[in-house]
């Protein structure tokens, strides 16, 4: 079944209505030669649970979680999976990773767990180890090769710098804009093994990598960033098609490099405004979005989301769920070889942002 | 807003009557001007109780001017006491709505007015065949479809029945309350110090000015959108199964009847509708005018009184404070920490929205 996106959308939308299927997952078709990678899976991330004291955890970010698995379940057809984007946590407490997990436990579905710094920097992952998922591992699905990565390490002597108590380190990474901070690393050990993973996949296959900080440099004031970006692309460089999938930024952002496409997941916590607005200095950030229409304030789940995804093109095609504002799809245009917005790609179709008193 | 009020002034004029104190010029959509013949008409066909199945319902019924244009049940009762699955909302100020109905799968007084004939739990005709033979035929109604639209016999469609009832409907606003001259007026004494206290909760603490909006020189109370405030969470779907059950109720029986023949239908709310995720158990923020009028209180009628609304939302949105918080809560529903005084306080507020054409009985 071959047709572009415009009718694709316009059938299943007719398809939905058809059938009765309350939301506008379809499954879609790789392509007729390969049926068994007709598949979706869906996208949460950046939860932020939050312990105030004892069994009382903030309530808005709970809620986020909540709504979103809540509508997560209702999904048809099921996904085959589900892949958590890292920062379950707000400050990598373990009661913040049991009340998260145990919120998480409500969605219907194997969960694939990306770290976050969030998660890390209290025990540097142990509780995370012990209880959730290895830091960095990979797995094949139905033709496609996907990799976890853990890209919110960062380099040994501010890892393992005289801190007075681990949560100062906490800390000191979960602020946005910490001029202390330290940039984030994939680093050499993982590098090596993401080589060693990679010389047994075909250059031909499809590959999704999943990490919580951006495997691109985006803004490093703000740690929209991975130092070692360009080296973990090289190691990708040869495959036909790459996708990165990250969290951290509370936004939607694309972008091409090169071979690989990179999108963004929203938080179901909060959003972040793009670094941009924030910038007192000419600075040479690439250009990567569309901004957020942030419609009201008022409604505390607005510029929050998840997302559901395809691979029929073999690259990600993500669906934006968002709350109190219009869902909307970044696919990866086959013409022009990068993702776009299927509706807002075009400045005049875009709504303009509004003007606040 | 902007660009609702490129609409609104490319769609409605506005008309040259002053409207009462705290409230906006009414909006009259072109097609439709407002003349003293069609309102005569309109009263008329809103109160004429041959249009039901059983010669016993008229809109009035529901629509009841003694009960300040509600009917004071928990949900309507149509023909042979029938029951729908929603309270009956107020017909006072309802010409300013952006849309009709709980739901808002009606975007006109006009368009709204045409449902409840056919409803099987409402009014019950086969058709609006009935409705059109009689006031073809009926020599009083002949006579002022003529003079309201220089209409006679098959000329009349439900098009000229249905601009009645709307203007009609578009006389029936009510404001000048003690709010609306304590804060419009500049009168100081036209609210009790207990019910300024709650004005200052519903613009402060208790939110409530979020959906029920109060501007600089007018107040509807409402912002126009649909909310998931927890009533009757309960009764939604649990599961996929459930909601594409209800889903597919809607599709074969049309959303009218699906919604007032079934509780689980109905709780779907505005998804019924749009079906977007947001708005499922989402349903359209009511006026506040008159409140104190218009018992039992919510899309459903589960509320009896405004000292249980408004611990209904203290508790953010559940009736006991132990109930689970429902998973599609709307985010702007939350726990309001307000003290017995406070609740009390607001309770006195929402009794000063009431106008003075239906206090002084």
């Amino acid at each position: 079944m071959k047709m572009d996106r415009r009718t694709f959308l316009k059938t299943t939308g007719a398809a939905v209505t058809a059938s009765a299927l309350p939301i506008s997952l379809i499954k879609v078709a790789f392509g007729a030669k390969n049926p068994a990678k007709d598949f979706t899976f869906a996208y949460i991330s950046d939860a932020h649970i939050q312990q105030i004291e004892g069994s009382k955890f903030v309530r808005n970010w709970d809620m986020g979680l909540i709504r979103t698995i809540q509508e997560a379940n209702l999904l048809t057809p099921r996904p085959d999976f589900f892949f958590f984007g890292g920062d379950l946590a707000q400050l990598g407490k373990k009661e913040e990773l049991d009340h998260g997990l145990e919120i998480m436990s409500r969605l219907r579905g194997k969960v694939y767990y990306v770290i976050g710094e969030h998660d890390y920097y209290l025990d540097l992952g142990k509780y995370w180890e012990s209880k959730i998922s290895p830091l960095w591992y990979s797995f094949d699905h139905k033709g496609i090769h996907f990799i976890v990565l853990n890209s919110i390490l960062t380099y040994d002597k501010w890892t393992h710098k005289n801190w007075a108590d681990p949560m100062d380190r906490m800390l000191a990474m979960a602020r946005l804009d910490n001029p202390e901070g330290s940039p984030f690393l994939v680093g050499e050990k993982q590098r090596e093994w993401l080589k060693k993973d990679l010389e047994k996949v075909d250059k031909s296959i499809p590959i999704v990598v999943c990490s919580h900080s951006p495997l691109q440099k985006i803004y490093k004031g703000w740690n929209f960033w991975t130092d070692d970006a360009e080296s973990v692309q090289a190691l990708l460089k040869p495959f036909k098609k790459v996708s990165v999938i990250y969290g951290h930024v509370h936004q939607i952002q694309y972008n091409q490099i090169g071979n690989i496409s990179f999108q963004a997941v929203m938080a179901t916590a909060w959003p972040w405004p793009y670094p941009k607005s924030y910038v007192q200095a000419p600075s040479h950030l690439p250009k990567l979005t569309v901004p957020m229409n942030r419609a009201d304030p008022f409604f505390e789940r607005d510029a929050t989301g998840w997302q559901f995804i395809d691979l029929r093109t073999g690259n990600v095609d993500m669906h934006y769920q968002l709350p109190d504002n219009k869902n909307r799809s970044v696919v990866f245009n086959t013409k022009t070889g990068r993702p776009q917005d299927v509706k807002y790609q075009n400045v005049g179709s875009r709504i303009p942002p509004q003007n606040h008193y | 807003m902007l660009r609702l009020g490129v609409i609104a002034a490319t769609l409605v004029t506005c008309v040259a009557f002053a409207a009462p104190l705290g409230l906006p010029p009414m909006p009259i959509p072109a097609n439709n001007p407002i003349t003293p013949d069609k309102v005569k008409l309109g009263d008329k066909l809103f109160h004429d109780k041959r249009f039901s199945s059983t010669g016993e319902v008229s809109c009035a019924t529901c629509h009841d001017r003694e009960k300040g244009f509600a009917d004071g049940l928990p949900v309507s009762e149509g023909i042979n006491k029938l029951t729908g699955t929603r309270n009956a909302p107020t017909v006072i100020n309802a010409a300013y709505l952006h849309s009709q109905f709980w739901d808002g799968r009606e975007p006109t007084l006009e368009s709204q007015s045409t449902q409840p004939f056919l409803n099987p739990v409402e009014m019950a005709l086969p058709s609006h065949e009935p409705i059109l033979k009689i006031v073809r035929t009926d020599p009083e109604y002949m006579d002022l479809f003529k003079k309201a639209f220089g209409k006679t016999g098959n000329r009349i469609t439900m098009t000229e029945v249905s601009q009645a009832i709307a203007s009609f409907e578009r006389t029936l606003v009510a404001g000048n309350s003690p709010f609306d001259r304590y804060f419009y007026g500049g009168d100081k004494k036209a609210m009790s110090p207990a019910a300024i206290r709650g004005l200052d909760i519903f613009l402060n603490q208790g939110r409530c000015v979020s959906c029920h909006v109060i501007e600089q020189t007018q107040a509807l109370f409402t912002d126009n959108r649909f909310h998931m405030i927890g009533a009757a969470a309960q009764q939604m779907p649990k599961d996929l199964d459930e909601l594409t059950a209800a889903v597919e109720d809607v599709k074969k029986k049309g959303t009218d009847i699906a919604v007032l023949s079934n509780a689980k239908t109905s709780s779907l709310g505005r998804f019924a509708v749009t079906r977007d995720l947001t708005d499922i158990g989402a349903f359209k923020t009511p006026t506040l005018r008159n409140i104190d009028l218009t018992a039992p209180y919510l899309h459903d009628g589960s509320l009896k009184t405004l000292e249980e609304v408004v611990l209904f939302y203290n508790n953010g949105g559940r009736v006991k404070e132990t109930d689970p918080v429902p998973e599609l809560l709307s985010g702007g529903i939350r726990p309001l920490n307000l003290s017995k005084e406070q609740e009390a306080d607001l309770v006195e507020f929402l009794k000063a929205l009431t106008s003075p054409e239906f206090t002084q009985k």
